[in-house]
């Protein structure tokens, strides 16, 4: 098992590479001068060989790569124009908020989309089915951020059940102390019940709204996988050995039929990062998302730059999370690795 | 020569005739009413395309007396913050929605598509460099790259055509790459490449006309994916600058009036996104019924 982690690693490693070497051609060689980017608008011609200069911006590229790599390496960004703090710093305080939205938005959209997947195959044409068709379909035509802004007027204007869109917690509530940096289980662990139901009132929406819209290829590719298992040889024999339905279902056809779902949840993070961005400036959630957009539209480039790096790392750790729990449901692929 | 090899790639492929073709297409229509109705849908949106602003009641872009006025026999969406009527530019905005995804599909499907065939029907080291390329760009999350692409490229609507169709790139690829790599020593290529034919003739003239059909389906299912991240992009800010008539920028508009109850800025411009995105996927899904019934779900 070490052994197939440390191969699968090494192949992580031409991956980062090329996303380094991308985010590094994003800023240095398309048109447009990074340095009028980073010296901002007001900026005359000669604050811009100012900041030049001070970039390195009139070396040649390799060594501009190089350099730039190094400062990588040292954990630096660069600082941001607006706020002038480092946006390494300014990443770590808000990737938490962006985490455990996307966390319990995963979790919810898994929670709905396996069972509707498994009953949609094992009562194949009923109602639930044609129910999980629409779902699916549905849930991939509707822009995140509408989903959003439709659930804030139905549940916040309408029917007053949820909190106004304004971030993590309200205004009269505190902020837990800090633990994991999850508000939900920070005021679970130190107790504060207010605190916890503050937060998950404000998570509910955002959440909700980014499981409408992953939930659609996991329930798309649990429905045609438990198909696949459920038609297969072995299902046959165990229901011809007498198993009853339930073991048939959850035993044998399930933890098979899981393994291409694992393999789409790479897909499904893909959607899930980008459409946090979207929720993020929806519902005015403090994450890197909301960072990087208030960033983009005042062209300070470093906070973009480190956010677009830091979301393809994030999502390059979990490609190998995927891989390697795939190795955990299917040891035949650890015995072949 | 050609007629030699066209004959034999005829029997290669082993297609159902036109015929036969015309009686599936009525069949898949006929068995699923969904894929009739977004044909139907897509003609109405193509519709709005055209002749859009010179159907609509108002100027899209005239500010009129009554503010924040619901939706009414007037204005049947309403009008918003500035008094322009919501129905006006909901229609006249599907023109621009509209040439953004049809550019950005056509852009990729040249780029990709290209690049796909050439892959895989070359395979080595053009193989390795399509295939480097596209995971690569397979290592970002999506729409994160498309905003990192339009940030360093420049804010406007071009970019974001470009941006929509790097981001496509990879399937692209990967269809193409398939389905070249199946045909590249079948029956009508050796004879094509034996009647004296040129790597390039036969991989435009011979192996892109059989795969055409599979493209075809890749790209209306890729219609509503490009429209979605266009509308996002331009929702955060991106690309179409107010007061231009573009969905996603509507919804944004009228984002800050939902929680104080005008719910027609935003809802309208976004169901006209929902039902065009909606109306693709169908029509992708329909078409893949046609052209490859083995996949049908």
């Amino acid at each position: 098992m070490l052994a197939t982690l440390a191969k699968r690693l090494v192949t992580v490693i031409p991956t980062l590479i090329g996303v380094v070497i991308v985010t590094f051609l994003l800023t240095r060689v398309l048109p447009g001068d990074p340095a009028v980017y980073f010296a901002g608008p007001a900026a005359t011609p000669q604050s811009i060989a100012d900041i030049r200069k001070s970039l390195g911006l009139d070396r040649p590229l390799p060594e501009q790569f190089a350099r730039y790599v190094g400062d990588l390496a040292h954990g630096n960004l660069g600082n941001s124009l607006s706020t002038g703090r480092p946006v390494v710093t300014e990443i770590e305080s808000r990737l938490p908020a962006s985490a455990e939205l996307t966390l319990f938005g995963l979790i919810l959209s898994l929670a709905i989309a396996l069972p509707l997947g498994i009953l949609a195959a094992v009562k194949q044409g009923s109602w639930i089915d044609h129910t999980c068709r629409v779902v699916a379909t549905a849930g991939v035509s509707l822009p995140v951020f509408f989903t959003g802004l439709l659930l804030v007027y139905i549940f916040y204007f309408r029917l007053g059940w949820a909190p106004a869109p304004i971030g993590r917690l309200d205004a009269f509530t505190s902020a837990p102390a800090q633990i994991t940096g999850f508000f939900t289980i920070d005021s679970l662990l130190t107790g504060n019940l207010e605190a916890f139901r503050g937060a998950l009132g404000q998570l509910l929406l955002p959440a909700v709204t980014l499981a409408v819209f992953s939930l659609a290829p996991i329930a798309r590719m649990t429905r045609a996988s438990m198909l696949a298992v459920l038609a297969s040889d072995f299902v046959r024999t165990a229901r011809a050995s007498g198993l009853d339905g339930r073991t048939i279902i959850f035993t044998y056809a399930f933890r098979n039929a899981m393994l291409p779902v694992v393999t789409t949840l790479g897909m499904v993070f893909s959607f899930l990062l980008g459409a946090n961005v979207l929720v993020e400036k929806v519902f005015a959630w403090p994450g890197i998302g909301s960072y990087a957009v208030e960033a983009l539209l005042q062209s300070d480039f470093a906070p973009v730059q480190g956010f677009v790096l830091a979301m393809a790392i994030l999502y390059v750790a979990l490609n190998l999370l995927i891989d390697i729990l795939y190795g955990v449901i299917d040891p035949r692929v650890r015995l072949e690795g | 020569m050609n007629e030699s090899a066209s004959i034999i790639r005829q029997a290669a492929e082993a297609k159902p005739a036109g015929n036969s073709m015309l009686r599936h297409a009525r069949y898949v229509v006929s068995e699923n009413p969904v894929t009739g109705f977004s044909f139907a849908m897509f003609m109405l949106i193509a519709l709005c395309a055209l002749l859009g602003p010179f159907v609509v009641p108002y100027d899209p872009l005239a500010s009129g007396p009554s503010t924040l006025a619901p939706p009414s026999f007037a204005h049947w969406f309403g009008t918003d913050q500035t008094g322009r009527d919501i129905f006006s530019r909901v229609v006249v905005a599907t023109r621009l929605d509209f040439v953004i995804a049809i550019a950005s599909v056509a852009l990729v499907f040249a780029m990709g598509g290209f690049a796909g065939i050439a892959a895989g029907f070359f395979g080595g080291w053009t193989d390795r460099i399509v295939g480097r390329i596209s995971d690569t760009i397979m290592a970002f999350p999506l729409f994160v790259l498309a905003m990192g692409i339009v940030a360093a490229l420049g804010n406007t609507v071009t970019n974001i055509v470009i941006a929509t169709a790097i981001i496509n790139f990879p399937l692209y690829v990967r269809v193409a790459r398939a389905e070249a790599n199946v045909r590249r020593d079948a029956g009508f290529v050796q004879a094509a490449r034996l009647s004296g034919n040129g790597d390039f003739r036969i991989l435009l003239m011979h192996i892109l006309p059989n795969i055409m059909p599979i493209m075809m389906v890749q790209i209306s299912l890729t219609m509503g994916y490009a429209i979605l991240n266009a509308a996002g992009l331009s929702f955060i800010g991106l690309g179409v600058k107010p007061p231009t008539p573009e969905w996603g920028i509507m919804v944004a508009e009228g984002a800050g009036n939902i929680i104080s109850g005008e719910w027609w800025i935003a809802l309208f411009p976004g169901a006209a996104l929902m039902l065009a995105v909606f109306c693709f996927n169908l029509l992708g899904d329909g078409l893949r019924d046609l052209v490859d019934p083995q996949r049908r779900t």
